[in-house]
């Protein structure tokens, strides 16, 4: 049996954070009744023209920047041509020969630690389609226009990932990138951002590509590494039994775990691509394009070198700290309380913090725990109020009441002793309720230092400095 | 009251000597007789038409209304106009009732033109004798055994009866000149962009164009006035001021620059109807403008560029109409594709299939470039004619068509032989150019026209040289004998 090597290339579909349609001025809010979002042009009605929104351009504008891609003068949309009861006009209206961004990248960080480059063959601007609802329907299919004429940039990778942990990587590294631009929600469950992805097989260090197939319906980071693994060893068992792979399109079963077949490349639709003619070309001049850069936010590779450099954090935990424009502002906010604890603050953000928001279910900033009532609970720890165990025990409080750090130590007493001559006194007790075990401990059984350290803990209620106790314990046990 | 020309009528609504109510009585009642003989409307809206008229009278009473105030019109059936169906001539919109008025429609209603009915016209406006439409033909009013022209041949019949003293029209191809030419009346196709197409449904995106039909350039000019301009809910619509058409009318042509197309007169140009141009073009050069002959290389082309990128658009134009939530639905369909096929089949005619057809085939994988591109490639080299041509000339000027009207069903069996009757005037409609159509002659006792061509956005300079002509001439006063 040989060696495989899997090919990937992603496109991503990301739903333009617009009030109104991209051609229409109809609003394109999520969840209300159905074709109560749709105008007459979304309708595609006689006589009806579509009008280009100019913010869905900035937006196009500003993601192809943010991954320096080349920004068209001169972009084109075009009429992608077929019939679907949820296409209204029996065309599609996007962009084809001539998009709006081309050749970008994006870097997504490997397992190992090591920076790959994954190039960005284009994004272009197009309209959503709407739905088709079966279901309570009979025999009949509904239609719902709500999602018609909803903004999308379709983002299409290059043929550069290897593996279904690289696709996931990147496409969690795009998912980042459009909400620190602020151009997409990346709502999945919504369908505001969704995937679809060619994948192949090749013989480990062969040049040719193998016959790809393009997965669709793909709308978790779960569900695109099931996939890809699902297809590519799909792949893989179909040529070593013989087989060939043919050119075709698949349908991810999230249910089933596998993909099955949608229609070969010879059924599929000739789109009879042309220009628009009811468009003018998008012509966009560089003072346009430079203020849109102008205007972009500190992207989070940008920002990740900056946490390294300014906080001292490893790559790894500036890279989790910036997956997010609210995670990274929530950990500054944190820091610009406890200026000498940047490490503390991304341990407690990246573990206590996020555990509690994962348990709940909650987005960052979600919870009632704001930035600067967890800074008051690290400068407890760092000023030795308490320790870091009790300070777990702080935390669970906060996290259910929301109250300071300052007034939930206060109130359960959990004070940290730093008194030497409180612990001395409490070691003296344990060691007289003890004796047994004292004796063994001094006839040689070290191992029951961990003992007293319990003992005692557990007599102050944890509240003994561990520090403190420890070395009172080495001077008094031997006696 | 009818022989008046659309000036006359406002001028006299305006003062007081008739009012809105008798005008729109007395075009009713001449509508209502026509009707069978000449089937110029497709629906007529007489009580609506009443009550607009009464509005109108009050405002005029007050002194107040727009240009327009209270002066009977009608619509191409190819304008949504709300509430008022809108069938396109096609059995696919039989029914359709839009919920909205074209910008057209809204702005002649703003400027108080009261409308009287929706016009015949060729299906989808595919078509060039208006035997297309699924409403039956419009006949024309000089000799009723023939075609009036298509696709507005409502629009044209109508005002040539003097059935309404004018009404809008589109052009695609020819679609307003051609039957201007063939009626006797006057015709005004815009420049791709004047006038907005939002609510004039389509049929070639890039080539149609809004215009006017009326008995007189000076009429065109008032109509035109009031529809041309920018319309932010149409793209290709051109963000320009729009001049006082009429201020510019009476402009003296010594020294106006006139070029022949050579080309429109080389082939099967009609003899009678050759003579009654060039005499036109000597009424010219009496009013001290200068003759000369000019040659478009590529114009012989227009016909088969134009019927590859007319097609290939309204293949795309039309798919819209697929049964599901508008227009023609077949019955009990008994899955998705079925519910396509047949309501397609059923609800769209010959010429739509044909186009429909042939469009798919030159926009198909494999196609594309040897026909859509190269079609795009040609169309850029005649509108580069037309170009230089005005670089040498203020006016492009010949025959609007090579004939005058031809008898009904004449050239239904052979399409090749239709298309040909737009080869004068497909060449503007590549190049996005305003032309008109003005009536200058009698060829054996039918009507001809004179085309008269001009660089963008020259309208003014357009109805400048008709009306002069006009007023040297009477040929556009002319009204067939049974209308008269």
């Amino acid at each position: 049996m040989s060696a495989w090597e899997t090919v990937i290339g992603l496109e991503i579909h990301a739903q333009l954070a617009t009030r109104s349609k991209i051609f229409s001025g109809a609003p394109t809010a999520y969840g209300a009744a159905p074709n109560s979002q749709a105008c007459l042009v979304d309708l595609g009605y006689p006589g009806v023209l579509p009008v280009l929104n100019a913010e869905v351009v900035r937006m196009a504008v500003r993601f192809g920047l943010a991954i320096g891609a080349r920004i068209a003068r001169h972009s084109v949309f075009a009429r992608k041509n077929y019939f679907y009861p949820d296409l209204p006009k029996g065309y599609q209206i996007s962009q084809y020969e001539l998009p709006i961004v081309a050749a970008g990248a994006i870097e997504i960080v490997l397992e190992d630690g090591t920076v790959k480059r994954i190039g960005v063959t284009r994004a272009h601007l197009e309209e959503d389609a709407g739905k088709s609802l079966h279901e309570g329907l009979g025999a009949f299919t509904g239609i719902d226009l709500n999602r018609a004429g909803t903004p999308l940039i379709e983002i299409v990778s290059e043929p550069e990932m290897r593996s279904a942990k690289e696709a996931v990587a990147y496409m969690k590294k795009v998912h980042t990138l459009v909400r620190y631009l602020e151009i997409c929600d990346g709502n999945m469950q919504e369908g505001s951002f969704r995937c679809d992805a060619n994948v192949s097989v090749r013989p480990v260090g062969t040049e040719k590509f193998g016959t790809r197939a393009e997965i669709k319906n793909i709308n978790s980071f779960r569900y695109v590494e099931k996939a890809i693994q699902y297809e590519a060893a799909r792949q893989i068992e179909l040529i070593e039994s013989g087989g060939k792979v043919v050119q075709e399109t698949r349908l991810w079963d999230p249910d089933k775990g596998e993909t099955r077949s949608m229609r070969s490349k010879e059924e599929a639709n000739d789109y009879r691509y042309f220009p628009d003619p009811d468009l003018l070309p998008l012509e966009i001049d560089a003072a346009y394009i430079e203020a849109v850069r102008e205007a972009l936010p500190e992207l989070p590779d940008a920002k990740a070198a900056r946490f390294v450099a300014a906080y001292g954090l490893s790559a790894y935990d500036a890279l989790v700290l910036t997956a997010s424009r609210e995670l990274a502002d929530y950990y500054e906010a944190v820091v610009r309380a406890v200026p000498e604890q940047p490490k503390l603050a991304a341990n407690w953000v990246m573990g206590e913090l996020s555990a509690a928001l994962n348990k709940d279910g909650l987005e960052i900033g979600a919870g009632r725990l704001s930035a600067e009532r967890l800074a008051g609970l690290l400068v407890r720890i760092a000023d030795d109020t308490i320790s870091g165990k009790i300070a777990k025990e702080v935390f669970e409080a906060m996290w259910a009441s929301g109250e300071s750090a300052d007034a939930i130590i206060e109130a359960k007493g959990l004070k940290q002793i730093t008194d030497t001559g409180a612990i001395e006194q409490a070691i003296e007790a344990v060691m007289a309720k003890n004796p047994a075990q004292l004796a063994e401990f001094r006839a040689g059984k070290d191992k029951l230092f961990g003992f007293f350290v319990g003992q005692v803990m557990k007599a102050t209620q944890g509240k003994a400095n561990p520090a403190q106790l420890n070395e009172l314990l080495k001077k008094k046990l031997p006696g | 009251m009818y022989r008046q020309t659309l000036t006359q009528l406002a001028a006299d609504l305006r003062a007081r000597r008739v009012s809105s109510v008798e005008l729109v009585r007395a075009f009713l009642a001449r509508i209502e007789a026509s009707q069978r003989d000449l089937n110029a409307f497709v629906t007529v809206t007489a009580e609506q038409a009443l009550a607009q008229a009464e509005a109108a009278d009050r405002a005029l009473a007050a002194g107040r209304g727009g240009a327009l105030e209270g002066v009977p019109f009608g619509h191409k059936d190819l304008f949504c106009t709300a509430g008022v169906r809108t069938t396109c001539g096609s059995r696919m919109l039989k029914q359709f009732i839009s919920p909205y008025d074209a910008t057209v429609v809204s702005r002649l209603k703003a400027a108080g033109a009261v409308m009287l009915g929706k016009l015949n016209m060729d299906e989808f406006a595919m078509g060039s004798s208006n035997e297309t439409s699924y409403f039956g033909p419009v006949r024309n009013p000089w000799n009723r055994a023939l075609v009036p022209g298509g696709s507005s041949g409502g629009s044209a019949a109508a005002v040539a009866a003097r059935l309404l003293p004018a009404a809008t029209a589109t052009d695609t191809g020819g679609s307003i000149r051609q039957p201007a030419a063939f009626c006797g009346v006057t015709g005004i196709k815009p420049t791709y962009g004047r006038v907005s197409r939002y609510g004039m449904i389509a049929f070639a995106s890039s080539l149609d164009q809004a215009g006017v039909i009326a008995a007189s350039a000076e009429d065109a000019a008032r109509v035109l006035r009031e529809m041309a301009g920018f319309d932010p809910r149409d793209s290709t619509s051109v963000d320009a001021p729009v001049p006082d058409y009429l201020a510019e009318l009476d402009q003296p042509l010594a020294g106006l620059k006139i070029g022949v197309l050579k080309e429109f007169f080389d082939t099967g140009l009609d003899a009678a109807y050759e003579r009654c141009v060039r005499e036109a073009l000597a009424v010219f050069e009496r009013l001290g403008a200068s003759v000369r002959e000019v040659s478009l290389p590529n114009i012989p082309l227009s016909v088969p560029v134009y019927y590859v990128v007319a097609p290939a658009e309204c293949s795309s134009n039309l798919a819209r109409y697929d049964g599901v939530r508008f227009g023609h639905r077949c019955a009990e369909a008994h899955d998705l594709e079925d519910l396509y096929k047949r309501s397609r089949s059923e609800g769209f005619g010959a010429e739509v299939k044909r186009r429909i057809m042939t469009g798919t085939y030159v926009l198909s994988a494999g196609y594309y470039d040897a026909y859509y591109l190269k079609a795009q490639r040609v169309r850029r080299l005649i509108a580069a004619d037309f170009a230089r041509a005005f670089g040498e000339v203020d006016l492009l000027m010949g025959p609007t068509t090579p004939t005058p009207a031809f008898e009904l069903g004449a050239k239904v069996a052979d399409p090749i032989t239709m298309y040909l009757n737009d080869i004068y005037t497909i060449g503007a409609n590549l190049a996005g150019l305003p032309a008109m159509s003005v009536p200058c002659g009698f060829a054996a006792g039918l009507p001809a026209g004179l085309q008269i061509i001009g660089p963008h956005f020259a309208e003014a300079r357009l109805l400048n040289a008709a009306h002069r002509y006009q007023r040297e001439t009477d040929w556009h006063l002319r009204i067939p004998e049974a209308y008269a």
